[in-house]
């Protein structure tokens, strides 16, 4: 059976007790692209994620991955797609050559072909060195990227990301990006869950935000900022003094209230687009105000909420599942 | 190679675009492997971390040695009129007993595999629902070896002389193995149960404690009140170590043999199955 799409759900709904954890949700996910899943704790992208990759059974509603239903067809389903999990979940207690290996021999390799393998890829992730250690002695940034190579032992069809860089440092991050593209270059399907806005602007062609267990906006990255705004200019002066003026020009430009940071220098003005930014900051410059430094910042995810939904993005309590 | 290399790159860096697309795309995805296959790859994974994590062998031989030293020599002139008759006593109890605390572990580690995540790797796979199972304990049974080992050897050098010799000793061990094989699927249950590895620690030490003590590893039973002597004749415990003792000193009949077998046999049955359907179904 073939089909255009990676992932289609329909009224997908899971409940723990009262708590509605997954409520209705419904995706349609086309082949070989990343589609992002963004939302704060506990707005039920990893129970999505969980029943989609046939480690929970939803309580009502259909899914179907690669054209398999996920309850009727797990078995055919589990043999095409990989989960990263948001733990690492990778064996501390084994190096990490061995992790890969153990995952070689389950998926069927010969201990010889799962040993080559396992080497080909922690040369290609840069843990060749460190693959004889064990996984317990890794920084955050080698157990995660440890994990995703553990994901492609063989390369899967769908490979499910759960927040893949919460935790890490800006170039373990950047790394971890350039895998996801180099395998969606490959033709795998990724789908990305992340709190991150700008992730998801990254890697993702589509996003679906989620709050509450409910889809509550989906589109392209570009529709979703257009929805929120351009960001704010956030800007840092050479004197405190001078924070007045400057604040009221930059308000007066972008026809927007200026918020006054608790650092008595600094200021940010929501701004719609890059071109109103660097006509903001053009004006500071002709009237001689003397800058420190200056950034046009991506909406945040809580920005993202607050125009979607009135109110800010909440930390729900994680759903252990 | 004439030409000079390229600026080494840091060392964690990942490899050029190259090196990582070939690593990405040449991968075809190999036959399934058998459940049994699966099963011995699990066993090799407990093998592995016995010898990187070294230090859960010294729980299991130290308390042991502890045991059998201590009961010897402070109960054995009291007991038995000598230590030397204590131990050729005792010794066959004490090796039911380190061998049935060390089950406890099978179900500890199941359940740090699950709060630590792993487990979720291991069941979004397509492999059988039971070889991680089967093959953990599988891998636990060196461990049980080990434990009894040490006890044998310790016990041989205090000047433990059993009667049937080292086929003797030999057919105790197998016994007392085969016996926590079948316990220790309880064990892998209180794991997917319990919510933490030391919930499953406490829990599993305090089911153990009573049976393995109200035995008749330490003494007589005829010398216990009534009561207590009832309880201690249908313990398994009991059985096992009346086993072990017949096997090593001679006079074990096969109907004590079977029962064992039969008591691990009936705890597999429950508890195997048991285990294995809360472990597909964890949430």
């Amino acid at each position: 059976m073939t089909t255009d799409l990676a992932i289609e759900t329909s009224g997908l709904v899971k409940t723990f007790g009262d708590l509605r954890a997954v409520d209705g949700v419904d995706l349609t996910v086309p082949r070989g692209t990343v589609y992002g899943v963004l939302g704060p704790n506990g707005a039920g992208k990893t129970t999505t994620i969980k029943m989609l990759a046939t480690l929970l059974r939803p309580d009502g509603g259909t899914a179907r991955v690669l054209g398999h239903d996920v309850v009727h067809d797990a078995d055919a389903v589990r043999g095409l797609v990989s989960l990263t999990g948001q733990l690492a979940s990778v064996d501390d207690e084994l190096t990490g050559r061995e992790n890969l290996v153990l995952l070689g021999r389950l998926l069927g390799f010969r201990t010889r072909r799962a040993r080559e393998r396992a080497d080909e890829l922690l040369h290609a992730f840069g843990l060749a060195d460190a693959g004889g250690r064990l996984v317990k002695s890794y920084s955050g940034g080698m157990r995660r990227r440890l994990d995703i190579a553990a994901s492609i032992v063989v390369t899967p069809e769908l490979l499910f990301l759960d927040e893949p860089t919460t935790g890490l440092d800006p170039r373990s991050r950047n790394q971890v990006w350039d895998i996801v593209r180099a395998l969606v270059g490959l033709g795998t399907t990724v789908l990305l869950c992340t709190q991150y806005l700008d992730e998801a602007d990254q890697l993702a062609s589509r996003i679906a935000v989620i709050d509450h267990g409910k889809v509550i906006a989906e589109g392209t990255p570009g529709e979703l900022k257009a929805s929120v705004g351009g960001g704010a200019l956030h800007v840092r002066l050479l004197d405190p003094e001078d924070r007045a003026d400057a604040a009221a020009i930059v308000a007066r430009v972008a026809g927007a209230e200026a918020h006054l940071e608790s650092d008595p220098s600094a200021f940010s003005v929501p701004v719609d687009s890059p071109e109103q930014a660097s006509e903001a900051v053009a004006a500071l410059a002709a009237a001689g105000v003397g800058l420190a430094s200056f950034s046009l910042g991506q909406p945040s995810l809580d920005e993202v909420f607050l125009a979607l939904t009135g109110r800010p993005a909440e930390d729900h309590e994680e759903v252990a599942a | 190679m004439s030409t000079a290399p390229a600026t080494r790159p840091a060392r964690d860096a990942i490899a050029d675009e190259q090196v990582l697309h070939a690593a990405l795309s040449s991968t075809a995805r190999p036959p399934r492997p058998s459940a049994f296959a699966a099963a011995v790859t699990f066993g090799w994974r407990g093998m592995r971390k016995i010898k990187h994590v070294p230090e859960q062998l010294v729980d299991v031989t130290i308390t042991p040695v502890l045991f059998l030293l201590m009961f010897t020599y402070l109960f054995g002139g009291e007991v038995a009129g000598s230590t030397g008759d204590y131990l050729q006593y005792i010794l066959p109890g004490i090796l039911v007993q380190s061998v049935l605390f060390t089950a406890v572990y099978c179900g500890i580690s199941l359940n740090t595999d699950i709060t630590k995540g792993v487990v979720d790797r291991f069941r979004s796979l397509p492999i059988s629902r039971s070889a991680p199972l089967t093959g953990a304990l599988l891998g636990d049974t060196v461990r049980y070896t080990i434990a009894a080992t040490v006890v044998v050897v310790l016990g041989l050098v205090m000047g433990f002389d059993p009667g049937e010799g080292v086929l003797g000793i030999l057919a105790a061990m197998l016994v007392v193995v085969v016996f926590t094989f079948g316990l220790s699927w309880v064990f892998t249950t209180l794991g997917l149960v319990l919510r933490s590895p030391n919930a499953v620690m406490n829990t599993g030490f305090m089911a153990l404690f009573p049976l393995v003590f109200l035995s008749n590893t330490l003494v007589d039973p005829a010398t216990l009140p009534g009561w207590l002597e009832a309880f201690v004749d249908v313990n398994p415990v009991s059985h096992v170590v009346t086993a072990a003792r017949g096997l090593m000193h001679g006079g074990a009949s096969a109907g004590d043999v079977a029962l064992v077998f039969g008591e691990a046999a009936v705890l597999t049955a429950i508890f195997a199955p048991l285990t294995v359907r809360l472990y597909s179904r964890h949430t």
